[in-house]
């Protein structure tokens, strides 16, 4: 399978990266460079062979519905880009 | 001061426990070396002085009261994908330049509660994407190993370059590694040190920034096959925060190093000889055979026949995960911000300037086999390959009880030699990436020197939760090569 630069473009809004028409144009090659070469994946007889999510082997843990962290509210600030009276302040998102 | 630091961690532990050094003293002498040794090799991404000697400090005063752990006292260096409170923690990215994590990783909490000191971050491929250290944002790491024919800069191998790079040096005793790919074992092979991953889930994944969660393996790089064994059982153990955790005992690593190796059946897979393979690459394996023949153990001819299927595999998986762990990194939270018109060109415009090109390829890579009506013919097949990977190491450890193969597919490269083709670079993780699809323990320990004088390794693999047989694999491989060569300081 291969990728037109229009996918490119569809691909890179789905993950939210601003690419200018000129990367879009050398990562459309690419990435079907990387696509031809994935291809001979084809070639392996996956019949009836399960999916492998991961190498554990057991199941999910599952622990007691209680609070074991938080009130640290300063701390979770600390790094973000902008803050005002203990909130993250963000671009507008509802119009 | 600079020879203690050439000794083995083991060793330097010992001294400090004996009080023929102090702790204090050894800090201050690694972090001048570090520091004076930091613009010719760029290894290290931050430093913190202050913390490192008053870590020592406390050292010393648990020492002098005969108490203190396994690490009492000994300096390491740390990936910079590892949360350390307060220390700026990059992943070597712009998009978290200047983040400083208000919480520790669980795997340097365990080293601090050993003892271990705090000496730097180490600088590696952001977000653990790459094989050679270039991608960074503090620049590229350069090897201390040069070739004898040319002082070109050579890469130290990644992603993680500045660990391995900091150990060869002897700038640390030790150094904490991520592997996802290869990425402990193949910057080990490129610079003459051990490095080595558990089993999945042996290290907890807590604080350590994910790139791949069901490959990720955090691991050591160390100068000795003991020393990495010290540093892995020091950072294994159950962690309740990652629900990945082994909730598995963890056996006495370093015990099984110097155990008889008499008997041990050592599979040799047919499908590791790949074209083009440097003759000395073939000519150390081969040996490598030889010496485990020697050592008692029995040689059995094996197949792993997807082998040549893995890295196409990974590069389907590898980028679906990373494209999902770092959807995180939207400017909101913590990292950078980029405003934009509208929320939408926010988010955009922060991570095309935030990433660099190798992580936006992968981003997209993963989006679009992740994307609706290419789910199935990507990532769910490249799932099943994955499955039909493990199944060959599965049949494969009902004959013999270890793999041995060599760790990667060349010596260390000029920097800049393969930075414009990927499909090259990724194949670096050739003989790498099986053990971390399969999610086995894996070592790589340095065998020789090439016709230039730069260091191989060879790898050995082993069942899940059976590192001591690849502990004791390795220091049997170790004890034969009688590997001592370091890197001549130029720096």
């Amino acid at each position: 399978m291969s990728v037109t630069k229009d996918d490119v473009r569809r691909i890179a809004r789905l993950a939210r990266i601003a690419e200018s028409e000129a990367r879009l144009e050398t990562l459309t090659g690419e990435l079907n460079g990387i696509l031809k070469w994935i291809d001979q994946l084809n070639e392996v007889d996956v019949t009836g062979v399960e999916p492998m999510t991961t190498p554990v082997k057991f199941a999910l843990p599952m622990r007691d519905d209680v609070v074991a962290d938080g009130g640290v509210r300063d701390k979770v600030l600390a790094n973000a880009p902008k803050t005002e009276e203990g909130f993250f302040v963000v671009p507008k998102a509802v119009e | 001061m600079s020879d203690i630091l050439s000794l083995s961690l083991e060793d330097a532990a010992a001294k400090l426990k004996a009080r023929e050094v102090s702790a204090v003293e050894l800090a201050e002498a690694a972090l001048a070396a570090a520091q004076a040794a930091n613009p010719a090799l760029n290894a290290f991404s931050a430093f913190d002085a202050e913390r490192t000697l008053a870590m020592a400090k406390a050292s010393d005063e648990r020492l002098g009261k005969g108490q203190g752990g396994a690490l009492e006292g000994v300096p390491l260096a740390i990936k910079d994908l590892f949360a350390v409170e307060g220390v700026e923690t990059a992943a070597s990215s712009n998009i978290l330049k200047g983040f400083k994590p208000p919480y520790e990783s669980t795997v340097t909490r365990k080293l601090w509660d050993e003892g271990a000191v705090f000496l730097a971050k180490t600088s590696m491929d952001e977000f653990a994407m790459g094989s050679s250290n270039e991608t960074a944002n503090t620049g590229p790491v350069t090897n201390p190993w040069r070739s004898r024919d040319s002082n070109a800069p050579l890469t130290p191998g990644g992603s993680s370059g500045g660990s391995a790079a900091a150990v060869a040096a002897n700038l640390a005793f030790g150094a904490t590694g991520t592997d996802t790919g290869g990425s402990i074992r193949q910057p080990a092979a490129f610079t003459g040190t051990v490095g080595a991953k558990g089993t999945y889930g042996r290290c907890s994944r807590w604080g350590v920034v994910a790139f791949a969660s069901s490959l990720d393996h955090p691991g050591p790089i160390a100068r000795t096959v003991k020393d990495a064994a010290i540093l892995l059982g020091a950072m294994s153990g159950h962690d309740a925060k990652d629900s990945t955790s082994l909730p598995e005992k963890v056996p006495d690593f370093a015990a099984a190093v110097g155990r008889s190796v008499r008997g041990l059946r050592i599979g040799v897979p047919k499908e590791y000889r790949i074209d083009g393979m440097p003759a000395g690459i073939e000519k150390v394996w081969a040996q490598g055979v030889d010496w485990l023949k020697q050592a008692g153990c029995e040689i059995v001819d094996i197949s792993l026949p997807h082998t040549k299927y893995a890295l196409p595999a990974y590069y389907i998986i590898a980028p679906a995960e990373a494209s999902s762990n770092l959807a995180r990194y939207d400017g909101m939270r913590y990292g950078l911000r980029v405003d934009g018109e509208d929320l939408l060109s926010t988010y955009e415009n922060t991570r095309a300037a935030g990433f660099g090109a190798e992580v936006r390829r992968r981003i997209l890579i993963g989006t679009y086999v992740l994307s609706a009506g290419y789910y199935d013919a990507y990532y769910l097949r490249a799932l099943k390959v994955r499955r039909r990977i493990l199944q060959d190491f599965e049949a494969a450890f009902e004959k013999v009880d270890a793999v041995l193969t060599p760790s990667a597919p060349s010596a260390a490269f000029e920097t800049g030699a393969k930075s414009d083709d990927p499909i090259a670079m990724y194949l670096n993780d050739v003989f790498t990436v099986t053990a971390n699809l399969a999610g086995l323990p894996a070592i790589s320990v340095p065998a020789g020197l090439d016709g230039r004088g730069l260091p191989l390794g060879l790898q050995v693999i082993t069942r899940a939760l059976d590192e001591e047989t690849m502990f004791a694999a390795g220091a049997a491989l170790e004890a034969a090569s009688g590997f001592d060569a370091r890197a001549e300081k130029w720096w």
